[in-house]
């Protein structure tokens, strides 16, 4: 009956959302009146997963098998549905991110369970009935979902809560096997490219992000967005326009169709805001807009405004952070 | 090659969203409905990879009422040889996901294509119960497809980067930008959409699995404080004292 969460781990560390995720599985866990257990996938080092400890785990179950370290469907999907097994695990808790996507979406029906993906907040459980809310219509409405299911898979995105901490607790650290084989390898990648990120930010991750727009009039000028990123140790991201003139690549597009972010600060530059560019940020705590063009929709969805030149006022930005810090 | 496009009939990317007064249902009235725009990158894309191969069929499918009807002509428009409505409101990804496993295991598909999500629901979970209720390969989401015979070499977005997957027909990918420019509707095409075979199904398998108990909307935002340019700076203090993220 206990909660099982997934936890990615990346270059021996665990991911940030997987912290939160952790977090939110040991709360869950903690009404249901039972324990949280995690299995670990991708790299990950013992120290790091006992680590867990802090966030409410108990125990984590880790297979190393080095061909884990990169992302496999079928392998991925084999060793949780062992987990869950061994475990009895009535809830499973994953990542709202493409590996907790793609894993638990395959899962749902292997394990013949409801899934919640995208949700934000901790679940109800009242009359015997399991409520969550999860975000929908691109972020401008919310959905409470009721997961009919004996199994329940909730996929938490990034930033809905925030990870708790409790210092020098650990979690017992214990090597498992799912007996996985070459014909679960088949779709393992062939290989592996990782994005330059500006200032080692991952932009799905980062906590702080500073956007570009066509306001900025050329990809010369995106030092100025790159020097505050720098000063407020924040990712760049930049609008749909930006990304389809090949200004800035793809990955950084944020909106209906690039990427959606959460993160607890956005500062837009240059950019006037249509509906399908709000959509993939408006679910950031706080909001800046910087813009030369009083009208521009963005300052509707704003928590603060700057009206003025971004070639003017961004240099003021970074200079002031400096002098902050 | 097979393929078979999964799309959703969603409402306008600019609508405003409302729901009925008990916030059990989406409030459709004065709304447009569109193909889901990350549909359109997996039906162009199974378009060019017909043609690229000179042989093949692209059939859409959409699990819908008659009124989604006139965005299954649409994809008919874009270059999809025929079409399959399965009757019926979309009640969850589980309930939709049986009726396009039963639907791409009837006809022999070779490959299965859809978008990332739906603008409406997003739930991102479509692609992956597919591809397990048929014991398949899904990569998702997946930003290139390029076809060599049956073997499909694709680049998958992970977070920071990508991986570049090869997997043998048949297979699922929901499919995202930048994987090619989606195709608008020609004259001819229009023409020719309307005598294109649409066969309308009857839903099949157990139902679903989720249920929506009620929609809401976001709490309003207090409103912008604005910051003079000449003092841009203030801002910065503002976002450390009092809006407390930095």
């Amino acid at each position: 009956m206990s909660v099982l969460v997934v936890v990615e781990c990346d270059g021996g560390e665990v991911k940030k959302s997987s912290l939160e995720v952790a977090s939110y599985g040991s709360q869950v866990a903690q009404m249901l009146g039972t324990t949280a257990t995690a299995v670990a996938v991708g790299e990950a080092t013992e120290a790091n997963l006992a680590k867990l400890g802090e966030q409410g785990i108990s125990k984590v179950l880790y297979d190393a098998e080095p061909r884990l370290k990169d992302f496999v469907n079928s392998a991925y999907t084999k060793l949780i549905a062992a987990a869950v097994e061994k475990e009895s695990s009535a809830v499973i808790v994953l990542a709202n991110s493409n590996i907790g996507a793609s894993v638990g979406s395959r899962l749902s029906v292997r394990l013949k369970a409801s899934l919640a993906t995208n949700v934000v907040e901790l679940p109800k459980n009242d009359g015997g009935s399991f409520t969550v809310k999860r975000g929908a219509f691109s972020g401008k409405a919310f959905a409470d979902v009721v997961l009919t299911g004996d199994r329940k898979i909730l996929a938490v995105k990034k930033n809905s809560i925030e990870a708790s901490h409790e210092a020098g607790k650990t979690a017992q650290v214990e090597s498992f096997s799912a007996g996985l084989s070459d014909a679960d390898f088949t779709d393992a990648p062939k290989q592996v490219v990782m994005q330059d990120q500006a200032g080692g930010i991952l932009l799905p991750e980062a906590d702080r992000v500073v956007s570009g727009g066509r306001g900025m009039k050329g990809p010369e000028n995106w030092h100025l967005i790159e020097d505050l990123a720098k000063a407020l140790g924040a990712a760049t991201a930049c609008s749909k326009p930006v990304s389809d003139v090949d200004w800035r690549p793809h990955h950084e597009h944020v909106g209906q169709t690039g990427i959606t972010v959460s993160p607890n600060l956005y500062i837009a530059c240059g950019i006037s805001g249509a509906i399908q560019h709000l959509a993939g940020v408006n679910s950031s705590k706080v909001i800046v807009v910087i813009n030369k063009d009083p009208e521009a929709p963005f300052f509707k969805a704003a928590d603060y405004g700057i009206v003025g030149d971004v070639f003017d006022v961004l240099p003021k930005l970074t200079q002031a952070v400096k002098e902050l810090n | 090659m097979k393929f078979l496009v999964c799309i959703s009939n969603v409402p306008d990317t600019t609508t405003k969203i409302a729901f009925t007064p008990d916030n059990k249902e989406f409030n459709k009235a004065g709304v447009q409905f569109v193909i889901n725009p990350w549909d359109e990158y997996a039906l162009t894309r199974a378009i060019e990879l017909k043609e690229a191969q000179g042989s093949g069929t692209v059939t859409v499918l959409n699990v819908g009422e008659a009124d989604t009807e006139p965005n299954i002509r649409k994809a008919l428009a874009i270059g999809a040889d025929d079409a399959i409505r399965v009757n019926a409101a979309p009640k969850d990804a589980y309930f939709v996901a049986q009726q396009i496993a039963a639907v791409a295991k009837e006809g022999a598909y070779d490959v299965i294509l859809m978008g990332k999500e739906s603008i409406d629901y997003n739930g991102f979970q479509v692609h992956g119960m597919v591809g397990e209720m048929l014991g398949i390969p899904t990569v998702a989401p997946a930003m290139k497809l390029d076809m060599s015979g049956s073997t499909a070499t694709l680049e998958r977005e992970i977070e920071g980067g990508k991986e570049i997957v090869e997997v043998s027909a048949p297979f699922v990918a929901s499919c995202q930008q930048p994987m090619c420019e989606p195709r608008i509707p020609n004259m001819r095409g229009i023409m020719t959409a309307r005598t294109k075979p649409l066969k309308v199904v009857e839903a099949v398998g157990e139902g679903a699995r989720t249920s929506v108990a009620e929609y809401a909307l976001p709490p309003k935002k207090q409103g912008v404080k604005l910051i003079p340019a000449e003092s841009a700076g203030d801002l910065i203090k503002l976002l450390r004292n009092e809006a407390k993220v930095i």
